[in-house]
């Protein structure tokens, strides 16, 4: 109910921005399409058809972004593409949360040595190259799928733990906190009651905004060909195959990468903009 | 402060090796071996191979001799590329790379300052807005979308520029490489210089400086940038490994012989010890220069340096 | 003509009421002018308007005429002509105001370089020379220093330094000793003085507190809301005010020269509520931990609060009495020594002690809006110890509960559903001692609890303090550095330093009758509200050292203008007199 009541001031604060109303927006509205676009289409995302190849963006026969090297319809394979992306995004943050969430506030509210050492590890695997290690894997475990969740997820947990520990210290450092305690108040309903809900600023903006982290990544991996495999297509993965082809048909390369800079474009903005809302001051060092 | 540097130093080795552990393991823990792929060979064959690579021997053996030769400069040879050691393949691809990278860094580091400096110092104009926006579209659009957009426009349609490396002897074929690889870290760098320097000049010590009566270029140049860069140098981490990151696509897409290159080939032909040496290297690399900017920051803040 | 003619000044910002309001007011040369007011009175915005240093949303209006040139609406440039040399700016924060980044020296160069008051190879020895002027000790090191390695103290005196390095004609000091020790203030109130003759400079000297204007000031005006509301010399002022506000200003700044609580009966005699005996707490420095060294905090205290007292921890920072207030409520780890609370013994961190000992010993902290939950509004706020308690109870009957604790504190009822940051300050510390009274504790530790709030709203505060104990016989543990408030609210008076007791003597002889040389001390850089008695001046005592190298002997000594051998080599043991106990070798020969 505590989390609840937060949330609505939130919503409110949230409304009266213009540039997470739009961005909000446009993101939901992406994300629809690329969930309803396929069933709408006549197109599947699998069909080859070798008398259609590099047809140009027309509304005939539907195939309003065209057609690929393979005479696939593109309209249905980006929706597709966006439909992996955000699914691989939103997983992996997901479990950047959870981790990230679980590892910060242990170590804020324990403290002393125990945070000391958690920390150290966090700023020695912050100096690691973690994304080589990553293709390292995809190199040797065969492009799994599930792995690349993982994967994602295992790189960008370090900054919500680095930011979750910093805001936790210094929520368990405020006079409230005390002030619970003489009271009587135990140590789970302080966690729940006292902290928790005043993490939920800092973690909502953080999550968007390692959102678009997260698309990259996958569309990093996917670009080298290292990430979601064909039949199956990403983002990242339709714009190397344009990249192929960008002189013969520029379609297939641009429709993809600005579907991509605007989903990124609009998670950015959004983090901006909730960021704007709480003004969480960085406390990450 | 020497302590300090040290301790960032001792932190440094184990970190370092724990990636070669990792990345080892990893190989080592593929399923099926290195040579899988290819068409089944005859068993002898197969244990001539094995000894060859020293696949016979018990793991930590194995890594214990690997450790050994890394520590010489050995990766061992390429499974791929028979004639050549990782060593000398890593070793003849660094010059282009350093180049490219270097290039990009110095490029992102003086453009998104400035750039930053001036957004801060103009704050709320129209300049400010649009550098922003602008800013934020660059750190949205990925390297490996920008390099091609780039070839697209200047080499194909355009035909200022090469398109590729390879056949190109302009003195410009580095241009829209190093480009390319810079521009989100120059939108990146600049936003950050713009928050950190509006932070500095809305703090008290930046009144006291204009109380004393000095000019806007003396409160930047001497009470402003310092703590202001601050931020920015902690990012620099961050940043080098972008740049090595951005510098595998943009090597492959302009097909420039660098290390990065020869990473995604590697990869893509599972060429493991081609892939584990440079992730090695790599790492090596991020770390050394991640304790290069640690320092500096210890030395740039007093805070630090005197604990 | 004047040096300084504010006419019909006003400030205001986008969205908001106006902070100054037609101001006007001329300042002499060499003259010195106190403008006195409560936070939010637009002092500092005065202070900016007239160093040109006002944010660029605000609009301004009317004129603020330097040496015969309205300074109003002049380019950046312009301004700098006069900025150091003609005018110099001390803000309240030392900390803050200066470049963490930029070592004390170079900072000072910058000025006289970017003035040209100083080729290169002179700057240095200018500026040493002025470093010295300001008493800093050690100056060569010092110049080389960067301010965190600097006290408080010393960093205010850097500060006046750099506002002075120009030989302006108007020196501004904001508030220059709000954010320094007692002590410590009244050494910098000292070197004002001293400098302001020698460079013949006019001063502007803001402050909330009367007693600084009545030893500081010639002239004086008084704010309030932005609008002037009392002009005239100071002495006058303090005889006659005119305005109620600053009548009523007087009268709080006064309210020490009545004992308010001297007639009382004392109830010491009865058994104490809370006995503490030899309490040791120690804790660990930050930065330290491999070194394993503790901070002393608190050392050997002996203590007793009976019911119904008022007893009143008073020491500078780092005395070691916020320490020994968390470790009663059980937040800090005791060392060593003993508690005994209602005939019980009170051991342990909070978490692990019996309900009802916990209950009996309640807290109300300094930052009033930081203590309450910004995620709980101002009625689950309130009950939340009902809540852990009684949680059966409090749901039947949570609205009276509410309503009755918010009357008890002179809060509206309307108020309840609101959240801890859509309060005033004054409004938030009433919450937080609902929240500690509903809990019907024995004791009520208030840790600096009005030290935020201005001047009438904490008299309010303390009043409502007084009657609730007048009621229910709570016992007050009231923790400050104000002697003022000491003096209003409490029956006895702990003194400490650096982790010590010096002096435990009844409110009504410890300000006649001081018995410690450091109590003494203490009373003697307190501001005097009259500027009939003037000055005292206290004698430079330097600042504390630290807790980490304690000095030998009496801690006090270094600082001690009464000191003998022995002092350096012994502690002091506590001694008992007729209505106190000192711990100082002198204390039954000095006649302080
Ligand atoms: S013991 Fe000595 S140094 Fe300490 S207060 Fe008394 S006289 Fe001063």
């Amino acid at each position: 109910m505590n989390a609840g009541l937060v949330l609505s001031r939130i919503w409110k604060e949230i409304r009266r921005s213009r540039s997470i109303t739009i961005c909000g927006g446009i993101l939901v509205f992406i994300a629809a399409l690329a969930v309803l676009g396929p069933l709408i289409s006549p197109h599947s995302y699998l069909t080859t058809d070798f008398d259609g190849r590099f047809i140009e963006p027309t509304l005939n026969n539907f195939h309003i972004f065209g057609t690929d090297d393979l005479g696939r319809d593109l309209f249905v394979r980006t929706l597709m593409g966006g439909q992996i992306t955000l699914l691989v995004a939103v997983i992996a943050s997901f479990v950047s949360l959870v981790i990230g969430v679980a590892y910060g506030a242990v170590a804020g509210y324990v403290g002393g040595h125990i945070d000391a050492i958690m920390m150290r590890a966090v700023d020695a695997l912050y100096a690691l190259p973690f994304i080589f290690l990553v293709i390292l894997l995809m190199v040797v475990f065969e492009r799994n799928f599930l792995l690349i969740f993982v994967a994602i997820g295992a790189i960008n947990w370090l900054d919500m733990a680095r930011i979750v520990r910093g805001q936790t210290i210094s929520l368990k450092q405020r006079e409230f906190v005390d002030a619970a305690k003489l009271i009587g108040v135990p140590a789970w309903r302080i966690i729940f009651r006292h902290i928790t809900p005043n993490l939920l600023g800092v973690v909502i903006v953080y999550v968007t905004l390692t959102i678009p982290q997260a698309i990259l990544v996958e569309s990093f991996l996917s670009f080298l060909g290292l990430g979601v495999q064909e039949p199956q297509t990403s983002l990242g993965a339709l714009v190397n195959g344009g990249v192929r082809q960008m002189e013969q048909a520029p379609w297939m390369l641009l429709i993809p990468a600005v579907l991509l800079a605007v989903v990124l474009l609009c998670f950015n903005f959004l983090g901006d903009g909730l960021r704007d809302v709480f003004d969480p001051r960085q406390e990450a060092k | 402060m020497l302590r300090f540097a040290l301790l960032r130093l001792l932190w440094a080795i184990p970190t370092l090796l724990l990636v070669i552990v990792l990345a080892f393991l990893m190989v080592h823990a593929a399923p099926g071996g290195p040579f899988d792929a290819e068409r089944a060979l005859p068993p002898e064959i197969e244990a001539n191979i094995a000894r060859a690579y020293h696949l016979d021997e018990a793991l930590p053996q194995q890594f214990a001799r690997y450790l050994g030769g890394v520590l010489r400069g050995d990766f061992g040879p390429s499974y791929r590329y028979r004639d050549y050691s990782v060593s000398e393949l890593i070793g003849n691809a660094i010059p282009v790379s350093m180049k490219l990278g270097a290039l990009a860094m110095a490029l992102a580091v003086l453009v998104g300052i400035s750039l930053g400096t001036l957004a801060a110092l103009r704050q709320n104009s129209a300049l400010d807005r649009l550098m922003m926006g602008l800013a934020m579209t660059g750190i949205s659009i990925p390297v490996f979308v920008i390099a091609p957009l780039f070839i697209l426009f200047f080499a194909v349609k355009l035909q200022w520029l090469p398109a590729s490396w390879s056949g190109s002897t302009s003195a410009w074929r580095l241009l829209l490489p190093v480009v390319a690889l810079a521009l989100p870290q120059i939108a990146y760098i600049a936003r950050l210089t713009r928050a950190s320097m509006i932070e500095v000049l809305g703090s008290d010590f930046i009144r006291t400086a204009r109380a004393q009566g000095l000019g806007t270029a003396a409160i930047i140049r001497y009470h402003a940038m310092k703590p202001a860069m601050l931020p920015v140098l902690s990012y620099m981490g961050p940043a080098i490994a972008a740049i090595l990151t951005g510098s595998v696509v943009v090597e492959e897409i302009f097909g420039i012989p660098g290390v990065g290159q020869f990473f995604v080939r590697g990869a893509l032909n599972r060429d493991y010890t081609l892939v584990l040496g440079i992730v090695i290297f790599y790492a090596a690399l991020v770390i050394l220069l991640n304790l290069i900017v640690d320092v500096l920051y210890g030395f740039l803040d007093p805070r630090i340096r005197h604990r | 003509m004047s040096l300084l003619e504010i006419s019909g000044l006003s400030i205001s910002y986008p969205g908001s009421a106006a902070v100054l309001d037609r101001l006007s007011f001329v300042i002499e040369k060499g003259e010195s002018l106190g403008l006195v007011g409560e936070s939010g009175s637009g002092k500092t915005q005065t202070a900016l308007a007239i160093m040109g240093l006002l944010p660029t949303n605000a609009r301004v209006a009317g004129g603020v005429v330097f040496d015969g040139t309205e300074l109003l609406g002049q380019p950046e440039r312009m301004l700098n002509l006069y900025r150091t040399r003609r005018m110099g700016i001390v803000f309240q924060d030392p900390m803050s105001a200066l470049n963490p980044y930029v070592r004390i020296g170079a900072q000072l160069n910058r000025i006289l370089l970017e003035h040209g008051l100083a080729s290169d190879d002179e700057a240095d020895s200018r500026s040493l020379e002025m470093l010295r002027l300001v008493g800093l000790p050690d100056v060569e090191r010092q110049f080389r220093s960067y301010p965190h390695q600097l006290s408080g103290g010393m960093r205010q005196r850097v500060m006046i330094a750099a506002a002075l390095i120009g030989k302006p004609d108007l020196l501004i000091a904001d508030e220059p000793t709000t954010a320094l020790d007692v002590t410590v203030q009244a050494q910098i109130l000292g070197l004002l003085r001293g400098l302001r003759h020698e460079f013949n400079t006019a001063l502007l000297l803001i402050t909330h507190d009367l007693g600084v204007v009545a030893g500081n000031c010639e002239r004086m005006i008084v704010l309030k809301d932005g609008k002037l509301i009392e002009e005239g010399m100071t002495p006058q002022i303090f005889a006659e005010p005119v305005h109620p506000v600053t009548r009523a200003m007087l009268a709080a700044a006064r309210r020490s020269d009545f004992l308010a609580r001297s007639h009382e009966r004392t109830p010491k005699d009865q058994t104490p509520v809370l006995e503490i005996e030899g309490l040791a707490v120690s804790y660990a420095v930050p930065g330290e931990r491999r070194s394993r060294k503790r901070l002393p905090a608190v050392q050997q205290l002996t203590m007793t609060i009976a019911p119904g007292e008022t007893v009143a921890l008073v020491g500078e920072s780092g005395s070691g009495k916020t320490s020994l207030a968390r470790a009663i409520v059980g937040l800090l780890p005791v060392q060593s020594g003993s508690m005994v609370l209602l005939g019980k013994p009170l051991t342990g961190r909070v978490e692990s002690r019996p309900n009802a000992l916990r209950r009996a010993v309640q807290m109300v902290f300094q930052d009033p809006v930081g203590s309450l939950n910004p995620a709980m509004r101002v009625d689950d706020i309130i009950t939340e110890p009902l809540t852990v308690h009684e949680p059966d109870k409090i749901k039947a009957n949570k609205d009276e509960v509410v309503a009755a604790m918010l009357r008890r504190v002179g809060l509206d009822d309307a108020l309840k559903k609101r959240f801890p940051h859509e309060l005033s300050g004054g409004q938030a510390q009433r919450v937080a001692i609902a929240r500690a009274l509903v809990l019907k504790p024995k004791i009520l530790i208030c840790d600096e609890a009005v030290a935020a709030l201005d001047g009438s709203i904490r008299q309010d505060i303390l009043e409502l303090l007084r009657a609730e104990q007048q009621q229910s016989g709570l016992s007050l543990l009231f923790i400050t550095h104000d002697l003022t408030t000491v003096r209003q609210i409490s029956h006895r008076v702990l003194v400490m330093y650096l982790g010590r007791l010096c002096e435990l003597a009844d409110t009504e002889s410890l300000f006649m009758r001081p018995k410690h040389p450091y109590t003494k001390a203490l009373l003697d850089a307190v501001p005097i509200a009259d500027p009939a008695i003037g000055i005292i001046v206290a004698s430079d005592l330097g600042e504390a050292p630290s807790m980490l190298q304690p000095p030998s002997g009496c801690a006090f000594h270094p600082r001690c203008p009464y000191s003998i051998s022995r002092c350096s080599e012994e502690l002091p043991e506590l001694q008992d007199f007729k209505k106190s106990s000192a711990a100082c070798h002198r204390a039954a020969e000095l006649a302080l």
